[in-house]
Order: C-alpha cells, then sequence, then structure tokens
C-alpha cells in the first residue's frame, strides 16, 4: 500500500519545471534527479560548492576533488561551475535557488519541519538545511506519512528540535501530496488504493479534503 | 615579490601553542590539510578549538585528533560519520558548537573581511537563535550572527606560487578560500608549488596577502568516503 520511495521520487519529479535551478538533500531527493521529464532542463545545485551536478563517474573518471554534498564521488556538466561555501551559500540565501527538495523526520500544520536532531540520540547537525529553509522561494518535502510504530509525522506541532519556521510549501508522503496552507494540510492527491479514510487517521494535524481528491499519477 | 615559502609542514607550524582557535580547511576529507594535520598529531599540541565544516572520519583527517584527545572544541556543521566524536560528545570530553553551513562560511568571511556581525535567516525561530539578537527586515525575520577568526588557517591547495597566491581543484574549494583570510596566521599547502609569475594572475582564487606561509605538501590520500561509480 502506498508509494515506495521511487514512487515518492517520480511524483515529486513532476513539480521540477524547466530552467530551475534545484537543490537535492540526501535521502530519497537525491532520486528526484533519476526521474525529470525528458525534454526538462534543470540545473543541480550542491552546497559544497558545485553548479550542473552530472551523474556518478565511471571507474576511471573517479576524482577525490570531485564530490556533492553527500559526499559522493560525482562529475561535472558542459556548463558546470565550482565555487567557494560563502558563494554556495549566496545563492541559497539570496533566493537564486528556484527549488529545495529535502527529507523530513516532522512537518507540522504550519509548516514548521524538523529533520536535524533528536536530543539524546541523534547529534549529527544540521549542515546546511537551516540556510536552505529559511531562504528556499519553494521547498517541497519528501517523507513517511508515518513512522514505523504508526505514529503520525504530520503533526499540529513538531515534537523535535525544528530546523525551520513556516516555511515548507508542498509534501510528498507514501500516502498522500499535500499543501500546506492557511489551517493545515490541504489533501491534493492520494497515493493508488490508498483513501482518503486512511490518509486522515495517519494525519495528527488538520487535513483539510475538499472535493474528489484524484488518485497520484506516477 | 615578497617569498612566503617555507621548507615544510614543520617550519609551517612554528609558533603553533596549547589552546589556540584553528581553521581548517575541506568539506568532508576532500580539500582537508593532510600535511598540517599530520603535523599537529605529531606536535600533539591540545586543548585546540577547531573550526571546520565536518570533524573527520574515525581514522582519517580531523578525527586523528579527535583520537589523540587534542581538541576541546569544535564549530562545525556536521559531524556525522565519526563514531569517536559522537562517544566524546556524548560523555561531555568534547564541546561542540553546531552552525548552519551557510552561517559558518559567512562568519568565516566576515572574520576576514572586517565585518563583525551581520544578520541571517537561517536558524531563526530554532534553538540556534536561542540568545541572539533578532531583527525584522521588509517582513521576515533574521538573527544576529558574529565573525570567526583564527589564530592559525590551514588551508589546502592545487597550485600555489612562491607568492601565496592559491588556485584549487574542483569542489576541493569549498571553506578554503574564506579560511585563507581569517587567520592571523594562514598555512598553505599545496600539491605543487611554482616561482611567482607562472600562475595567471587572472585565475587566481586566493590572493597571496591573505597568506603567511606556504609550502608544498606530500603524500596526498586523497581519501573518498563515498566512492560512488556507475557502469560505462
Amino acid at each position: 500500500m502506498g508509494l515506495d520511495k521511487h514512487g515518492i521520487a517520480k511524483r515529486i519529479a513532476k513539480e521540477v519545471k524547466n530552467g530551475m535551478y534545484v537543490n537535492l538533500g540526501i535521502g530519497i531527493p537525491t532520486l528526484v534527479a533519476n526521474y525529470i521529464p525528458e525534454g526538462i532542463e534543470v540545473v543541480l545545485q550542491s552546497e559544497n560548492g558545485l553548479l550542473g551536478m552530472g551523474p556518478f563517474p565511471t571507474e576511471d573518471q573517479v576524482d577525490a576533488d570531485l564530490i556533492n554534498a553527500g559526499k559522493q564521488t560525482i562529475t561535472t556538466l558542459p556548463g558546470s561551475a565550482i565555487f567557494n561555501s560563502a558563494d554556495s551559500f549566496a545563492m541559497i540565501r539570496g533566493e537564486h535557488v528556484d527549488l529545495t527538495i529535502l527529507g523530513a523526520m516532522e512537518v507540522s500544520e504550519d509548516g514548521d519541519i524538523a529533520n536535524w536532531k533528536i536530543p539524546g540520540k541523534m547529534v549529527k547537525g544540521m549542515g546546511g538545511a537551516m540556510d536552505l529553509v529559511a531562504s528556499a522561494k519553494n521547498i517541497i518535502v519528501a517523507m513517511q506519512h508515518t513512522a514505523r510504530d504508526g505514529s503520525s509525522k504530520l503533526l499540529k506541532k513538531c515534537s523535535l528540535p525544528i530546523t525551520g519556521v513556516r516555511c515548507v510549501k508542498k509534501i510528498v508522503t507514501d500516502l498522500a501530496v499535500l499543501e500546506v496552507v492557511e489551517g493545515g494540510f490541504k489533501l491534493l492527491e492520494r497515493a493508488p488504493g490508498v483513501s482518503v479514510e486512511e490518509i486522515k487517521t495517519a494525519t495528527e494535524g488538520n487535513l483539510i479534503v475538499k472535493g474528489e481528491v484524484p488518485e497520484i499519477e506516477v | 615579490m615578497i617569498n612566503k615559502t617555507v621548507e615544510n609542514a614543520s617550519a609551517a607550524l612554528r609558533g603553533i601553542q596549547d589552546g589556540m582557535t584553528l581553521m581548517l580547511g575541506g568539506f568532508g576529507l576532500c580539500g582537508i590539510p593532510e600535511n598540517a594535520i599530520r603535523e599537529l598529531l605529531r606536535l600533539g599540541v591540545k586543548d585546540l578549538t577547531c573550526i571546520s565544516n565536518n570533524a573527520g572520519v574515525d581514522d582519517f583527517g580531523i578525527g586523528l585528533l579527535l583520537q589523540k584527545r587534542q581538541v576541546k572544541k569544535m564549530i562545525s556543521s556536521y559531524v556525522g560519520e565519526n563514531a569517536e566524536f559522537e562517544r566524546q560528545l556524548l560523555s561531555g570530553e568534547l564541546d561542540v558548537e553546531l552552525v548552519p553551513q551557510g552561517t559558518l562560511s559567512e562568519r568565516i568571511r566576515a572574520g576576514g573581511a572586517g565585518i563583525p556581525a551581520f544578520y541571517t535567516p537561517a536558524g531563526y525561530g530554532t534553538e540556534v537563535a536561542e540568545g541572539k539578537e533578532t531583527r525584522e527586515f521588509d517582513g521576515k525575520m533574521y538573527l544576529l550572527e558574529s565573525w570567526l577568526k583564527a589564530d592559525f588557517s590551514f588551508v589546502k591547495a592545487w597550485k600555489g606560487d612562491t607568492a601565496g597566491n592559491l588556485i584549487y581543484k574542483g569542489t576541493a574549494r569549498n571553506f578554503n578560500p574564506m579560511m585563507a583570510t581569517a587567520g592571523k596566521v594562514t598555512v598553505a599547502e599545496v600539491e605543487e608549488l611554482v616561482p611567482a609569475g607562472e600562475l595567471d594572475p587572472n585565475m587566481i582564487h586566493t590572493p597571496g596577502i591573505f597568506v603567511q606561509r606556504i609550502f608544498q605538501g606530500d603524500h596526498y590520500e586523497k581519501r573518498i568516503e563515498q566512492r560512488t561509480v556507475r557502469t560505462a
């Protein structure tokens, strides 16, 4: 039931428009690059200092001096540019990046996002996430609708330390596509075979349902 | 032209003492000053405050300094991939200030540029903002962040000349150019050191004025954290 991580990535790829500069976070967001439709030209920004991120290298192209923000070896493309970290975050903070796609542990109905810290358990740091969510023109979150124990990750208020306030615009989960609007999560689409009732049960925050809710086409 | 060349890492680190604040370039293990780290290990200086985006891995980079308990405090944006780090942090042996990556790079840039503080939106409304001044500009909230400076900055470049001019390669550039500007003493290690005049002035990333000492490094391992390949 619901979408797997590739399904989530495929659905998000449909939000990517021609000519956009896009920053992809680690995890499901990275997969989005594989599903960008033919004919759509986008430039991927990697916050460690590369615009125009290419595919992974072949064995003989591997260069230790060329990695992405996930520390994976990558390649450049014709038209790529390399720059320092201050310039990279000028692109991000200065709202030159059109779309940010990132993962989350929790999102609140106000659009707050938590994805950097679990007190007492995981203290790895926020990396560039706080800069990204504070300034992005458009943020789409890729996440699971519920935790392993079934508890909702779409909440009235985040329980974990937040990464940014009132910043998330759209959420694509294994169960649904939702938009953050005044008053809660507006249900836009549901995963194939998933009912509105099931989504309601899985959402702790206020779910706004208006009219017929179409199935996600992937 | 002023000659900034020193013979080796040992000469480059002359004057370093316990308790100093250091900047170390690099993103993950990409573009880290391997020779300077090796010399810090050999000297055994301790109680260091290290400003670096990451803390290396258990057995390489700054991770080696952590293993020898030479670091008192880390100022970083992301410190995953290092179990010893997490252990020292949770046991209270190590003090850590986590800073959003863009704020970190800008605080370093500000330190080198003579700007004591600036407003940024990153971290507003989060625990990063605790105790910091906030202010509204054009309807959006920002928080005040202050500059960072260091007693020594250690940067790694691809090519350098005897005047201290530097050119970086690939994404090994990352934090190195800002850190070069923010050290009282900036030590540059390069893979290839050439006489002044051999590098094209149009292609210089870090002008020599920011660099006090330069040397040609050796035995670069350039370890890769996530070797990811596709089939041709």
